[in-house]
């Protein structure tokens, strides 16, 4: 009898697994399905440029269809829930799907109602996100006349996806403000909930330097717990206040809607996932990849990338009655624009946190790993056309999905200590 | 390795100032860390929240997050930062035995 596998959530991780499953298995012997709710595809890493008009909406969306492979049944429909136990998707506009085998990548979405006073007045006014391609927008064209004051980044939770995103927003708003003759004008403060502007030392220290450099001030372990609309600030849960003229929050991110509604979610709706096989710990044939894993991994688009090599693997196995034998080891690999036409990149897993060096080839690069330079920005900008054209649909980069410690190394006051 | 008298003894602290060996722990050295934060006497809602912390340390290997704490024990965020000024999470992880939690990347 044909056996299927439904896929839930086509955006990065979903194309990627769809193309990779549907070019393993016979159509004959595997059915597959694939449900969104959306049908136009969003490149996420480029709404980091729509406030500062480097790119419109047209550079960041596609129609899904475009990246999907043939013989496989493309439902649009928003999911209702999941009844891992028996077997079934339950779906908004459609018929209930029983599966084999269940992948859920439905991602991770901002949940601004979860703070107190976010979405009132002032939300997209003088409060916005640029983690949705309606709030990049909405920045976009408030930047076009703001005549400068407080400027107000604010973490709210961890995790969120893409963790360095906000140090490079902020990096651009530098350069942004400097080449319109405003910079003085402009106060920038990073307010985070974490001790140092990133989560691990190294980087932390050279990002934190940078931020220095650039007149951008820093405010630490600051855990938001309300804002006040009327005075313009946001309050801490210990009573801190920092004013603002403009707020660009990152809020609390979270797992969708229909992974609470099927009690499969943790306290912030992501799925406990083994870390290495990406199987869900609840469920045998029900394997998790992206950011709606429970994974102390980056949640980012590459490492959706090298997992999907990982969990491709072990479904494949699992179809063959074998035991899962691939191991995901945390592999990210994360360009961060740093403004002035120049960026870093940084290369990390669950153990080596991101160190200097040169990538992908030692010693020669074209990379450098946690420096500045021009070539990493060009990475940066590149990374779109793979994007497109080779990432999700699935086909091989010359990238290993393991973090190799060729061509690092570890600074020598680091070095001592260790 | 670091170390400090703590309840009378001398005991192994990791590098975040945190209890080395979760064996050395007992309610004086949790009181002795209290005073060290700046938490005070430690009450009745405190041990809510710090015993919380242990069970969740030994089922899951981490400290639970603020969200978490709110959501299972029953102390609310407001509570918590009353209880733990500044960094709840951390400070009654610290109390409680338990390494630093671990950032979220
Ligand atoms: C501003 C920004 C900058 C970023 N920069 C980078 C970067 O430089 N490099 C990098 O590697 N990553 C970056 N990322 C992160 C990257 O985009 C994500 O980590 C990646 O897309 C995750 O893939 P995913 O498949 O897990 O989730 P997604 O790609 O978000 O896909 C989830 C899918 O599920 C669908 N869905 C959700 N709910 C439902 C429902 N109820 N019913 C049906 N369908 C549903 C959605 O429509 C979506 O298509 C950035 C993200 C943002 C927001």
């Amino acid at each position: 009898m044909m056996k299927r596998i439904v896929i839930l959530g086509a955006g990065t991780a979903g194309t990627i697994m769809a193309n990779k499953l549907r070019k393993a298995l016979k159509p004959g012997d595997w059915s597959i399905t694939i449900v969104d709710k959306e049908e136009t595809h969003y490149y996420q890493p480029g709404f980091l440029f729509i406030p500062f008009g480097i790119y419109g909406k047209q550079d960041v969306i596609k129609p899904k269809r475009q990246f999907f492979p043939k013989n496989i049944e493309v439902i649009i429909s928003e999911i209702d829930r999941i009844a891992p136990d028996v077997n079934k998707v339950y779906l908004q506009n459609a018929d209930a799907l029983d599966y084999d085998f269940l992948v859920v990548a439905t991602g991770t979405e901002i949940c601004p109602e979860e703070i107190e006073g976010m979405k009132e007045e002032l939300w997209h006014k003088s409060i916005f996100d640029f983690y949705t391609l309606e709030g990049a927008m909405a920045l976009a064209d408030f930047l076009k006349t703001w005549e400068g004051g407080k400027l107000v980044l604010n973490i709210a939770e961890m995790p969120i996806k893409c963790p360095v995103a906000p140090l490079e927003f902020l990096f651009l708003a530098d350069d942004f403000f400097r080449k319109k003759n405003m910079r003085d004008k402009v106060d920038i403060t990073l307010v985070t909930p974490l001790d140092a502007a990133f989560t691990k030392p190294i980087a932390a220290r050279e990002l934190g330097d940078f931020m220095e450099k650039k007149g951008i001030n820093i405010v630490t372990e600051f855990n938001i717990g309300r804002v006040e609309n009327e005075e313009k600030k946001i309050v801490s849960w210990d009573e801190r206040e920092v004013e603002f003229d403009l707020l660009v929050t990152i809020p609390t991110n979270m797992g969708i809607k229909a992974i609470e509604r099927s009690e499969m979610g943790d306290e912030l709706n992501f799925i406990p996932t083994d870390k290495h096989t990406l199987q869900s710990n609840g469920w045998e044939n029900v394997f998790v990849i992206g950011d709606a894993t429970d994974l102390p991994s980056s949640k980012a688009g590459s490492v959706a990338h090298f997992q999907a090599d990982i969990l491709f693997e072990n479904m494949m196995s699992a179809i063959a009655g074998k035991p899962l034998e691939a191991n995901f080891d945390g592999h990210a690999n994360c360009f961060i624009e740093s403004g002035g036409g120049k960026g870093l990149l940084i290369d990390f897993n669950y153990e080596t946190e991101p160190l200097p060096g040169k990538f992908p080839f030692p010693g020669i690069g074209p990379f450098a790993l946690l420096k500045e330079t021009r070539m990493n920005h060009l990475g940066k900008m590149g990374f779109r056309w793979l994007y497109w054209n080779m990432l999700i649909k699935g086909r091989d980069l010359p990238l290993e999905p393991h973090m190799s410690m060729a061509g690092k190394y570890i600074p020598e006051e680091e070095a001592e200590t260790v | 390795m670091e170390t400090a008298v703590l309840d009378n003894r001398t005991i192994e602290l990791d590098k975040d100032g945190n209890l080395a060996n979760r064996d050395d722990w007992n309610e004086n050295i949790a009181q002795e860390f209290a005073n060290m934060e700046g938490v005070g006497e430690l009450n009745e809602r405190h041990w809510i929240v710090i015993n919380f912390m242990r069970k969740e340390f030994d089922a899951k290997g981490d400290a639970p997050s603020i969200r978490k704490l709110t959501k299972e024990s029953g102390v609310s965020t407001k509570e918590l930062y009353a209880l733990f000024p500044k960094g709840p999470a951390k400070k009654a992880a610290k109390i409680a035995g338990l390494p630093k939690p671990k950032g979220c990347i």
